[in-house]
């Protein structure tokens, strides 16, 4: 009978594990909202920051992330599927093939930091970009590409093969053949991982720090012409984002209330995670059911 | 499939079939050429982060002065000295030891998690426990940071003599961070253990931790091995959530609890306050090629695993 009870304390011990592990995101969850939501308002979400009074808020930062999010998607989506299609349709089972596959695996393991840090040897300061949005965009480019090659392959490996030899046999071309019947297929699974990238650029500071900068310049939020250099539409000038402006409170933050602003801007900050994360399914699902003309 | 969608491309093919060069051939050309064109970019791109960061960071050893010696081994990093020191072991030690301490707490948890989540109450598993692990996924470092700050660092400096910070505060940030890569990867490969295999030990009369303890985890070990690696190289590369609770003093320290840093830390703190081509700059570079170099030696190592995985 000695088995039987092992094996009763252990199912209590590993369900115990699992339980306790739900219950820390709970508590991790519950601790940044309540913490965070009571500083968020009107006036926190669009005035600028203060560096030493009280009562600044993280509009601009805000305003940088959403933006930086956007041209960095503009970049990576095109990219990430072209060579995506090359990996799961194009290339032929050979050592080329298994030396790209490596070359997506290291990329994709390469510290956030490092990237940061050739973003600012490479594209600050030899293409002369400097630290501007532009700069950080192409660094979380090259941060998130493997991410977004694997999540194409993946997507366009799951077509059905009568498919694929369907829109082939019709006498299409290969091109025609992916682009006109694998990918719409495909989509809700792509759309779903690239909402997910998204969101992991949304959150992404190290990479930024020596490529978009950790000062704001004074926007105005009046001026949309994107050639102006005080309007928020400039991708070259500098910017700080959210997570930026979280890690440099934390570190150097002068104003008295520093931490509720760090809270806040948590808050925020996994608010958005969440949604992209709920968004991803529910966009995945409609899309789905959409493309695929089931129920 | 989409009826709209297929057919100007056919007729695309009807009408311009007969020319000299078909149009479908043009477009396969122009498409092909294109996702080459999109490979050759990631392919240019690592070997310009290798290069670009080798050539800053060996330039301290080439020219500088600087021996490989002193830098791996010494124990005094004061690049601002009149004689400036270069030794960053105690930056090795802190990144080594943080991501371990890290993967000794996360790794018998998120096995466990798998465990559960397979083995036991799928049902939670999939519908609660498994969104809690894919949402701790997407946390932002910084937001880990933050709350390692404002919760686990003040709760140390209670319990502990000092100031909490240290490489017990950051290897219980990094844990959690690297918590959803484990569980993640042990889940697959408990999911992928055929069923036969169970069911064998089943018929046999084995009860289901003898099963699990004696039939899935050693059957699923490299598998799980290499969902550890992956765990400790995200800690290894983990910069901003660690430096916040590292507390960042430049020594091996003598406890858990005591002041530290690491490779990344290190790096983010100083290099935006040291001029381009300084001596000191160049040395914070040849730490970032160390971290390259160990980026590549965990994929070896994951490679290795995985290599074992299709073996057995």
């Amino acid at each position: 009978m000695k088995a039987k009870s092992v094996d009763r304390i252990m199912t209590g011990v590993i369900v115990g594990i699992g339980f306790l592990i739900i219950a820390l995101l709970a508590a991790l969850l519950g601790y940044l909202l309540i913490r965070g939501v009571g500083h968020i308002s009107w006036h926190f979400l669009t005035s600028p920051p203060e560096s030493i009074r009280a009562g600044g808020g993280i509009g601009p930062q805000l305003f940088n992330s959403l933006f930086l999010l956007v041209l960095t998607m503009i970049i990576t989506v095109p990219l990430g599927l072209g060579a995506g299609i090359y990996m799961s349709e194009y290339a032929k089972q050979n050592r080329l093939t298994a030396f790209i596959r490596l070359i997506v695996e290291v990329l994709s393991s390469f510290p956030s930091i490092v990237v940061g840090l050739f973003g600012l040897l490479v594209i600050v300061n030899r293409f002369g970009l400097g630290l501007s949005l532009m700069s950080g965009a192409l660094a979380l480019t090259v941060f998130n590409l493997p991410l977004m090659v694997r999540i194409t392959e993946q997507a366009l490996r799951a077509v059905p093969r009568e498919q694929k030899e369907a829109g082939l046999a019709l006498g299409l071309s290969r091109w025609r053949t992916i682009t006109t019947v694998m990918l719409p297929i495909s989509l809700p699974a792509i759309v779903t991982g690239t909402i997910l990238a998204a969101g992991r650029v949304f959150g992404e500071a190290a990479a930024l720090l020596f490529t978009a900068g950790m000062s704001s310049p004074r926007l105005d939020f009046t001026d949309w012409n994107p050639l102006h250099h005080t309007s928020p539409l400039n991708p070259f000038r500098p910017a700080e984002t959210l997570a930026v402006h979280i890690w440099k409170i934390n570190s150097e933050g002068l104003a008295p209330d520093a931490a509720q602003i760090a809270a806040g801007a948590s808050a925020v900050l996994i608010i958005t995670v969440l949604l992209f994360n709920l968004g991803a399914r529910w966009l995945g699902r409609v899309l789905y059911r959409k493309l695929t003309a089931g129920r | 499939m989409n009826m709209t969608q297929t057919r100007p491309a056919a007729d695309a093919i009807a009408k311009d079939g007969r020319g000299k060069f078909p149009k479908h051939k043009l477009e396969e050309l122009r498409g092909r050429g294109y996702v080459m064109f999109c490979v050759l970019l990631l392919i240019v791109i690592i070997f310009s982060i290798v290069y670009f960061i080798a050539s800053r960071g060996l330039t301290p050893f080439a020219s500088q002065g600087v021996s490989v010696g002193e830098m791996l081994g010494g124990l005094k990093w004061a690049p601002e000295a009149d004689t400036p020191r270069f030794g960053a072991l105690p930056f090795l030690f802190g990144s080594f030891a943080t991501s371990l301490l890290a993967a000794i707490i996360a790794a018998p948890l998120g096995i466990c998690a798998a465990i559960f989540m397979t083995e036991m109450m799928p049902k939670v598993g999939k519908n609660i426990l498994q969104p809690a692990i894919e949402l701790l996924a997407g946390v932002p470092s910084v937001v880990y940071g933050f709350v390692g700050l404002s919760v686990i660092v003040p709760f140390l400096r209670d319990i502990f003599p000092g100031q909490g910070v240290g490489i017990l505060a950051g290897g219980i940030v990094l844990s959690v961070m690297i918590l959803p890569t484990i569980t993640t990867v042990a889940t697959d490969a408990l999911r992928s253990l055929p069923a036969g295999l169970k069911e064998g030990s089943y018929a046999l009369g084995a009860t289901r931790w003898q099963t699990i303890s004696r039939l899935v985890i050693p059957t699923t070990l490299p598998s799980l091995m290499t969902g550890v690696v992956l765990g400790i190289a995200r800690a290894f590369g983990e910069a901003l959530a660690v430096q916040m609770v590292i507390g960042n003093a430049p020594h091996i320290p003598h406890s858990l609890t005591q002041s530290a840093a690491t490779l990344t830390s290190i790096i983010t703190l100083s290099m935006g306050n040291t001029t381009s081509g300084s001596l000191h700059n160049n040395a914070l570079w040849s730490l970032a090629l160390i971290l390259l170099i160990m980026t590549f030696l965990f994929v070896f190592v994951v490679r290795m695993l995985e290599r074992r995985v299709k073996h057995a």
